[in-house]
């Protein structure tokens, strides 16, 4: 966790930042062939899924703009909206917890479960506790964690990281999934084939049991209506209704910033979330409960609200609305940094171009050269095609821009790029010195051939040239042009 | 401070002094695209089979109703099918009954052959029945861990669109949205059904 002169220390943590900075992360995921043939498959099949059922909505910029507007509006009505949201759930029969950051909602689920007398969970997906770290921490409190969700199960099982905010296996394959099923899952049958449907049914069979006899489930949440305390889980497999509906205590651990106001509200997000997500017209299944009905589902039900860094990212005006996000994962599906280098690469939990602005906003970034989540602002080309794509209209190109701003302000006077600048400066102050400097630069023509230099540019302008070509710089100056041509005239 | 105190506090120094944000509902309201009622049905069936739900049509009366479950379980060799306390008698004669009072255990749940409810709306536009844990629909266990879930739409529950569908519904009540069988896009990205919930959901639309 990293501190910020003057703010109050209330950063993220948890699974938010990775080891390295993305530049050297990014290397080692484009070397993957596979990996990159995985990648661009499945983000190519959801973008023209996704493509035909947002052509099919008449309003759909209408609906975007009420997205975003409710967000908006939420942020600005945060406090109210979630004494009103803890009023609602506790009037039902619920109970609230509030967490200011990873290790204290780790612990008070911890505590929950404990206090059950039950020393397993199962969970349905969600980023919330993957953010925390909670399976970890819950590991290491004896209590056993099991992910409900395919495509989680692929990555428990595979003893992998989640890749994608949506499907956190993106990276594997079919085949590669199959694999993973007959090496790590008891019971399977030996001759599992690697067809989709019955992956799917071995994973339906592996995880049977667990449903019917589970007596404790944690999951995430997409939304919370404020005025009804309304909790709502919008899914495709069943895993979801499974944990919702079968145990005796459900513990729900969710992001503040997922309240809205009313349940009017959710006509919106019930049309944005699906077509942005999988491409759907509706998700086979979402589940909303309001606190606990007697004879019907979990007797015992606790939501946990987290903060872990969101109030200061809220404290950012720019970045606020980064907050908006509904983790759809449109904005990684159409992105051509992501589609290449995948979600590894950027270390948080959050990867993509809202990952990119999320998990600095939340940890804080520290002005250092090779601390990872100041590397993320710098992972996209600012082609827009993400802030397009947003559901809830995220400017995330302008967000990523006023990180750099914010980067290069905290990394001071001393760094490569501040010191060139200052360079700049002193030699475009002067015609004198600009012309000599056209000048200079015609003889960058004898170290640069087809767009590369001959020999590498030395620290730190290899830092330029590692990932951009060098361009030839003209035989002639404008100036010199222009005396050619209009010499006479000046 | 406490945890809850401090968040609070948090929020309201990172937000300062705003003021109320308009929220302006230009997209189409509930009851903004009033349709034909034929036309409604016919959208409702595509969107269904779409996502590989079965669908029978009949007409909107009980007997119908009744005709269209007995073709059902003699179709698929079912004899008995769990149901909520509030299902209407004439629906399924008494025989092929296995009724949820008192509450049936998820083991017997589990072995159960089918199960058959009613539903509170329908929304054409995206292929989704609603249930409400009301008496016709029961309990949520019930319609979930059986892999049969026959459901009957009544076409005065059938509304065009999510707003109106939105509208319909109590948020006091369990809800559960449905748009097809248990499906999964977790493997390269393409829809497979068939996962944890129900693998066969029979809709019989009666209008």
């Amino acid at each position: 966790m990293s501190t910020f002169i003057g703010m109050p220390a209330a950063r993220g943590t948890g699974d938010l930042q990775g080891d390295r900075p993305f530049p050297q992360a990014a290397r080692a995921a484009l070397a993957d062939r596979q990996l990159r043939r995985n990648l661009g498959h499945a983000t190519a099949t959801i973008r023209t899924k996704r493509a035909q059922v947002v052509a099919e909505v008449e309003d759909w910029e209408q609906l975007r703009e009420a997205g975003r507007q409710i967000k908006a509006h939420v942020m600005a009505r945060l406090p109210e909206l979630l004494e009103q949201l803890e009023e609602q759930v506790t009037a039902r029969g619920g109970t609230v917890h509030w967490a200011r950051d990873s290790t204290e909602a780790n612990r008070i689920v911890a505590d929950l479960v404990k206090a059950t007398g039950s020393d397993e969970v199962i969970k349905v997906k969600s980023m919330a506790t993957q953010e925390i770290g909670l399976n970890e921490y819950l590991a290491a409190q004896g209590i056993a964690a099991f992910e409900t969700d395919l495509a989680e199960l692929i990555v428990q099982l595979g003893h992998d990281k989640p890749s994608h905010i949506l499907v956190p296996a993106i990276h594997k394959n079919r085949t590669e999934i199959r694999d993973i099923f007959l090496a790590e899952m008891a019971g399977v049958r030996p001759d599992l084939t690697d067809e989709p449907a019955e992956l799917a049914e071995a994973a339906r069979a592996h995880l049977r049991a667990k449903f019917l006899t589970a007596k404790v489930a944690i999951s995430g949440a997409n939304f919370a209506i404020a005025d009804t305390g309304t909790l709502g889980v919008v899914e495709s497999e069943g895993n979801g209704r499974m944990c919702l509906t079968l145990p005796d205590t459900l513990i729900t651990v969710m992001g503040i910033e997922k309240v809205l106001p009313t349940w009017r509200d959710l006509e919106v997000f019930l049309q944005l979330l699906p077509r942005s997500s999988t491409g759907e017209r509706m998700n086979p299944y979402t589940s909303t409960w309001s606190g606990v009905t007697s004879g019907d589902g979990p007797s015992t039900f606790h939501l946990v609200l987290l903060d872990n860094g969101r109030t200061s990212a809220l404290a950012d005006e720019v970045g606020r609305a980064a907050l908006h996000c509904i983790r759809c994962s449109a904005c990684l599906n159409v992105c051509p940094v992501y589609e290449r280098t995948g979600g590894h690469a950027y270390g948080s939990v959050y990867p993509g171009p809202i990952g990119a602005v999320l998990s600095p906003l939340l940890t804080g970034m520290t002005g250092g050269h090779d601390a990872p989540n100041d590397s993320l602002p710098y992972a996209s080309s600012l082609c827009g095609a993400c802030f397009d794509a947003c559901p809830v209209k995220i400017d995330i190109p302008a967000m990523l821009v006023r990180l750099r701003t914010e980067h290069v302000d905290l990394a001071g006077p001393r760094t490569a790029e501040a010191r060139s600048m200052k360079a700049m400066r002193w030699m475009m102050s002067s015609p004198r010195r600009f012309g000599l400097a056209g000048r200079l630069s015609r003889l960058g023509r004898f170290a640069v051939r087809r767009g590369k230099p001959i020999v590498p540019l030395p620290p730190p302008l290899n830092g330029w040239t590692q990932s951009r070509d060098v361009p030839v710089p003209q035989g002639q100056t404008f100036r010199d042009w222009w005396l050619d041509n209009h010499g006479d005239a000046r | 401070m406490n945890a809850r105190d401090e968040v609070l506090g948090r929020v309201r120094e990172a937000i300062g002094e705003s003021e109320e944000l308009p929220i302006e509902r230009t997209y189409h309201n509930a009851g903004a695209r009033p349709a034909e009622a034929a036309a409604l049905l016919e959208l409702l069936t595509a969107r269904l089979i779409d996502y590989k739900a079965t669908v029978l049509r009949c007409a909107d009366s009980d007997q119908a109703i009744a005709a269209a479950v007995t073709g059902v379980l003699s179709a698929r060799s079912v004899t008995r099918l769990v149901v909520p306390v509030g299902l209407p008698e004439v629906w399924l004669a008494a025989e092929h009954r296995q009724p949820d009072d008192p509450p049936l255990t998820v083991g017997i749940l589990d072995r159960a052959e089918g199960v058959l409810t009613g539903s509170a709306v329908a929304i054409a536009e995206t292929g989704t029945i609603v249930l409400d844990a009301s008496p016709s629909c029961g309990r949520r266990v019930i319609t979930l861990v059986p892999d049969l879930h026959i459901v009957v739409v009544r076409a005065a529950d059938v509304v065009p669109t999510v707003p109106d569908g939105v509208a319909r519904l109590d948020p006091s009540r369990p809800l559960t949205f449905i748009s097809g069988p248990s499906a999964t896009s977790d493997i390269e990205l393409n829809r497979v059904e068939g996962v944890h919930g129900p693998r066969q959901l029979v809709v019989i639309l009666a209008g």
